[in-house]
């Protein structure tokens, strides 16, 4: 690992500075972490007498329960729809911002701010906005389209409203990314590329997208993340789950199991698989970051 | 970048970006005109898109209802505080790693780093508990040992020993778990590493101990890095949900991201989204206000915590 050549030579002092760090990762990360994996491997009764260890019981249990599986099933519908439309426009913005020269910063000022949105409030604007009976695209839909929507009672509703309510706010995240990789592309490649002959679009697709395609891998690790994780506060404040657990992620199942439900043994299990999932993108992300280190020498 | 003149693709290209900001601002300008709206209007199918004079009433409904007030109090102390804890701890960590050379350095950098994979997400009632009784794992140690049959022994009669203090309901709660981070420790010490070997050494020449060094040169020349940690993290504190939601009970002790949901109003209550709009308008204030003004170094700490 790097360090400096020239450092300072103290025996206490530096364990004193990292100490802050290790006992509050310790005390809220690391502690934490092992009594979920302990409690994954347990049974207890409802109210918490006896504790029985029943080695992978809770895993088998889990994966046999068809809610969970379509609880991943539909994470993997919302996250994979999330990353589609966000990327997609975010990615499209900023090619857009960034051939305007002229209006690249004011266009980013106009389209940063949802960052700060938190998911839950984006939830609550979008809700506003697809009520059924007051929501302005809700109104438009049955107007034009006569379609009968109704996102409080019906699944695919309810699931394109945390849809767009999390792409919403994740636009700009992805915005700031492309334009920062858009403006890092050498421009002498994409003047010889004119120079050669190549229009706008040819040297779109062959010459910036593939320089790209780190920052789109970054971004889509991102927004997976985003949508398995912090996409809590929309489904909690929006849809609870519902309606028929049509929008019941598996954050929100872990949290509806153990701290609603109490169910210990089956919420430390499912705690435990979402624990693997980050840490095989986690993984997965390091490992294309080395590649891409290599590459650029 | 335009290389060539392609006046067909620039009108697409302003075309498309004033089509792109409008659908982007439009929820919340829809917001506004809510906030705007006494509740006749607001509840009209379809709503007028012409703001009314009622923003202030509205506003001061919400604060009312919402117990706004105290709630954006909270959520400044959150955020602040996690801010702040979040930038020292970091600061401190990092310059333990990089500047000092000790046999656990490896160790305590992996530890920090592997934090990274533990999210609040994935060990809810866990941490939680550890919250309710920050002194458990001692209590079980206590126990393992068995140092309550020692200490009788000591006294001369039973003694049952409890090591209790419970952080929920109280903002220690609310800012201690979420003070330490991986990224913003990695951020710091990527920055140190780029900082020239001379200034150590010369601060070790004329005398400096590492703490003035740390003080009068490490964090001036941080002073780029901590701005935009500073709105990052402002934001992320402002904006937790699952953390406050699980430990405050208390509506008192409550953040207003948390407590707008009060303000919803149900099926059966009279559909007062006018009040819902107004107070949302004032939560999200704060994080938007200190994202745009400091949006220079906001951009840059967020592209460069990737790296």
């Amino acid at each position: 690992m790097l360090k400096k050549r020239s450092y300072f030579k103290k025996r206490t002092l530096p364990y004193l500075l990292i100490l802050p760090q290790l006992l509050i990762t310790a005390a809220f990360f690391y502690w934490p972490a092992l009594q979920g994996l302990v409690a994954s491997f347990q049974l207890s009764d409802p109210f918490g007498f006896r504790t029985r260890f029943v080695w992978f019981d809770n895993f088998i249990t889990l994966f046999q329960d068809p809610l969970y599986l379509k609880s991943f099933l539909i994470t993997l519908v919302f996250s994979g729809s999330v990353a589609a439309v966000s990327i997609c426009f975010g990615l499209f913005l900023a090619t857009m911002a960034n051939r305007a020269l002229r209006m690249t910063a004011v266009t980013r000022t106009l389209l940063i701010w949802p960052y700060a949105i938190a998911p839950a409030i984006s939830g609550v604007l979008w809700l506003f906005l697809m009520h059924p009976s007051y929501g302005v695209i809700a109104i438009a839909f049955k107007r034009w389209f006569g379609l009968d929507w109704n996102p409080l009672l019906e699944s695919s509703d309810a699931m394109l409203l945390i849809v767009l309510a999390s792409s919403w706010k994740n636009i700009s995240y992805n915005f700031v990314f492309f334009l920062a990789g858009l403006q890092a592309v050498p421009r002498s490649l994409i003047e010889a590329a004119a120079m050669d002959g190549a229009g706008p679009f040819r040297r779109f697709w062959t010459i910036t997208f593939p320089l790209l395609s780190p920052t789109l891998f970054f971004v889509t690790v991102m927004t997976i993340i985003f949508s398995f994780f912090e996409s809590f506060g929309i489904i909690h404040t929006v849809t609870q789950g519902g309606p028929g657990g049509s929008t019941n992620i598996l954050v929100y199942k872990v949290y509806q199991d153990g701290f609603i439900g109490l169910n210990l043994g089956s919420s430390s299990a499912q705690s435990i698989v979402l624990m693997a999932l980050i840490i095989l993108i986690t993984v997965l992300q390091f490992k294309y970051v080395e590649r891409k280190v290599q590459y650029t020498g | 970048m335009m290389v060539e003149k392609t006046p067909i693709l620039d009108t697409f290209t302003y075309a498309a970006l004033v089509l792109g900001i409008v659908v982007v601002g439009f929820p919340i300008f829809y917001a506004i005109i809510a906030a705007t709206l006494p509740i006749e209007e607001v509840s009209r199918v379809p709503m007028p898109m012409v703001p009314g004079d009622q923003l202030f009433d509205n506003i001061g409904e919400a604060w009312r209802r919402g117990d706004l007030g105290t709630q954006l109090f909270n959520s400044f102390i959150m955020a602040g505080g996690i801010t702040l804890g979040k930038i020292v701890v970091s600061l401190f960590g990092a310059f333990s790693i990089v500047y000092f050379d000790y046999r656990l350095r490896t160790i305590a950098f992996a530890t920090v780093f592997c934090t990274l994979m533990l999210p609040i997400e994935v060990r809810i009632l866990p941490t939680y508990e550890m919250a309710a009784n920050i002194f458990g794992p001692l209590q079980s140690v206590w126990d393992a040992l068995g140092l309550d049959g020692l200490i009788g022994w000591f006294a001369g009669h039973d003694i049952h020993v409890t090591l209790d203090y419970s952080l929920l309901d109280s903002y220690a709660g609310l800012i201690l778990p979420l003070t330490a981070s991986a990224t913003c420790t990695f951020l710091f010490r990527q920055f140190f590493l780029t900082i020239p070997e001379e200034l150590c050494e010369a601060a070790k020449m004329d005398g400096a101990s590492p703490m003035t060094f740390f003080w009068k040169i490490l964090v001036p020349l941080s002073k780029t890095n901590i701005a935009a940690l500073v709105v990052i993290e402002f934001v992320y504190g402002w904006n937790q949900y699952l953390w406050p939601l699980l430990i405050t009970t208390d509506p008192k002790m409550t953040t207003a991201v948390i407590g707008l949901k009060h303000l919803l109003p149900s099926p059966d209550d009279p559909p007062d989204w006018h009040i819902a709009m107004a107070g949302a308008l004032l939560v999200v204030l704060p994080p938007v206000l200190v994202v745009l003004s400091m949006q220079r170094w906001f951009v840059k700490g967020l592209v460069e915590r990737e790296k």
